[in-house]
């Protein structure tokens, strides 16, 4: 594989960049693979690099409907963080961050992690102590929080609303300054690039129609390219999940719903962290193009539509300009939606399933791209090995029928509110 | 924006409702002895289909009643609405 660096740039620039190799291939499917992870998203081009890198397992085959990276994390708001309250979920995060941290020089690619740090704004005193918990949880799992009070928060961003007539008024904070974003369609493109260099098949265009599955055992998947053998298979379709799950006759506690993005127009830097509001749900930081990127709630019914309707929108931006009314000026550039895995706790799946060689990787609700290098890694283990992480196992699919609930924000079943 | 016929008042937009999730999961009967996985089922699990779904919406800024909807959850044509009481069969 060619190595991306200012030397390659360089030679490159002399044939007017007409030789780079390509980035990946574009094979046809064979009759078997040692895995099969279905779903050319982040995680499953993770999951992928990750069996190739650390397990030695390169026979495998990435299928996926469209093309690689078309779903959620070419959709997201691009936010990485780690600020959980609950050990499963902190511990699993923050070990992604590390990941996160040197992604760019694992994958020789970009992916422009800019950890500028995440500010959670409280607007009550009894959020503050909230955020006081939190925050003091965070610190015992090895993970940097701050809580910052309304003079600290003022100084760190001034544009938002501090006056004193507004319905939230803005007590304080809770920041995580190694929080940050990234680039996300480089990071799909730089897992990719590297999965097919170590001898990966990216599959595309390639939809699953049905599963091989005889006496309890996994044998392979029927596709619209031909059928395809495998003893392991993974599956990494967020927001297509309950598809599948239908054609293997299995029902699971995750609900398909949709959230909306949006970005502004481009304008000069104002903002250099990531801020959430904390009566509602409202969140933003600031492209290096200059765009706000901003996003919120859910549409709030169950949808497979990728595209988001007008109310949710105009509610998700009252709030945005409560926090920042300067953004009642900007014009709106570009809305989009995608479909979210909504799990019954709000914490996502990673496991083993009751039929032998099928892996569950789904759930992500609100918080998939940030998992995306840890959640490859783990599941990548949980397949090559057969058995769950100590980092995922209190990702279990059986949690909910044993009570084992992992509840962050305490909502319930209620996906669509949550 | 959807358009939502409500059975009591008739077609309102989506801004005067609420949204109850799937209508069609019910409560194991009362009184009689009930597994551990059908509590599950009952509780957690949910066929979230593509296409044609039965799912309970509150008039909130109307009638306050609950009502059935059956909405494509791909396209969001409405083509049935029912008071709570009516069954989805019918």
């Amino acid at each position: 594989m060619q190595k991306y660096s200012i030397f390659s740039l360089v030679k490159n620039a002399f044939s007017n960049h007409e030789k780079w190799d390509l980035a990946w291939k574009d094979p046809s499917p064979k009759k078997e693979y040692d895995v099969i992870i279905i779903g050319g998203g982040g995680h499953g081009l993770a999951t992928a690099y990750y069996l190739a890198k650390e397990h030695n397992i390169t026979n495998v085959a990435i299928i996926e409907k469209g093309w690689i990276g078309g779903g959620n994390v070419g959709r997201n708001t691009t936010i990485i963080r780690s600020n959980y309250m609950h050990d499963d979920n902190a511990l699993f995060s923050e070990f992604g961050m590390n990941l996160w941290r040197r992604m760019s020089q694992d994958l020789n690619y970009n992916v422009m992690f800019s950890p500028r740090g995440i500010i959670n704004l409280a607007h009550s005193d009894a959020q503050m102590n909230t955020y006081a918990r939190r925050g003091n949880s965070m610190r015992l799992n090895g993970i940097d929080a701050v809580l910052l009070n309304r003079e600290q928060v003022k100084e760190i961003i001034p544009m938002a609303d501090f006056s004193d007539n507004v319905r939230f008024p803005i007590f304080g904070g809770l920041m995580q300054p190694s929080a940050g974003t990234a680039r996300h369609d480089a990071v799909a493109w730089g897992y990719a690039r590297q999965a097919d260099s170590m001898g990966v098949d990216i599959i595309q265009n390639c939809e699953v129609i049905g599963f091989d599955v005889s006496a309890g055992k996994v044998k392979g998947i029927r596709t619209s390219r031909g059928d395809i053998k495998a003893k392991k298979i993974g599956l990494c379709v967020a927001g297509s999940t309950n598809i599948l799950a239908e054609k293997l006759n299995m029902t699971l506690p995750i609900e398909t719903h949709l959230l909306q993005a949006c970005v502004s127009e481009p304008v000069k830097p104002v903002l250099d962290k990531v801020v959430t509001f904390g009566a509602g749900h409202f969140y933003i930081s600031q492209s290096d193009k200059g765009e706000m990127v901003m996003g919120g709630d859910l549409d709030g019914y169950n949808s497979y539509a990728q595209r988001g309707n007008l109310p949710t929108l105009q509610h998700v931006l009252t709030e945005g300009i409560a926090m920042m009314p300067f953004l009642s000026k900007l014009k709106m550039l570009r809305t989009w939606g995608g479909i979210m895995d909504m799990s019954m706790d709000g914490s996502p799946i990673i496991d083993k399933t009751h039929i032998e060689g099928l892996y569950l990787n789904c759930g992500w609700c609100y918080g998939g791209f940030k998992a995306t290098p840890a959640s490859g890694w783990t599941f990548a283990h949980t397949i090559a090995q057969d058995r769950v992480h100590e980092l995922n196992a209190g990702y279990s699919l059986n949690r909910f029928s044993t009570g084992y609930l992992l509840d962050e924000k305490g909502l319930g079943t209620k996906t669509w509110i949550s | 924006m959807l358009y939502i016929k409500c059975p009591h008042c008739g077609m309102r937009s989506q801004n005067e409702f609420s949204y109850g999730g799937d209508a069609s999961i019910k409560r194991p009967e009362l009184g009689k002895e009930t597994s551990n996985k059908e509590w599950d089922d009952f509780v957690y699990n949910r066929k979230s289909p593509r296409g044609k779904h039965w799912e309970l919406w509150q008039h909130l800024s109307g009638c306050r009643q609950w009502i059935k909807v059956e909405r494509d959850t791909a396209t969001h044509e409405i083509f049935n609405t029912l008071k709570a009481n009516e069954d989805i069969s019918t």
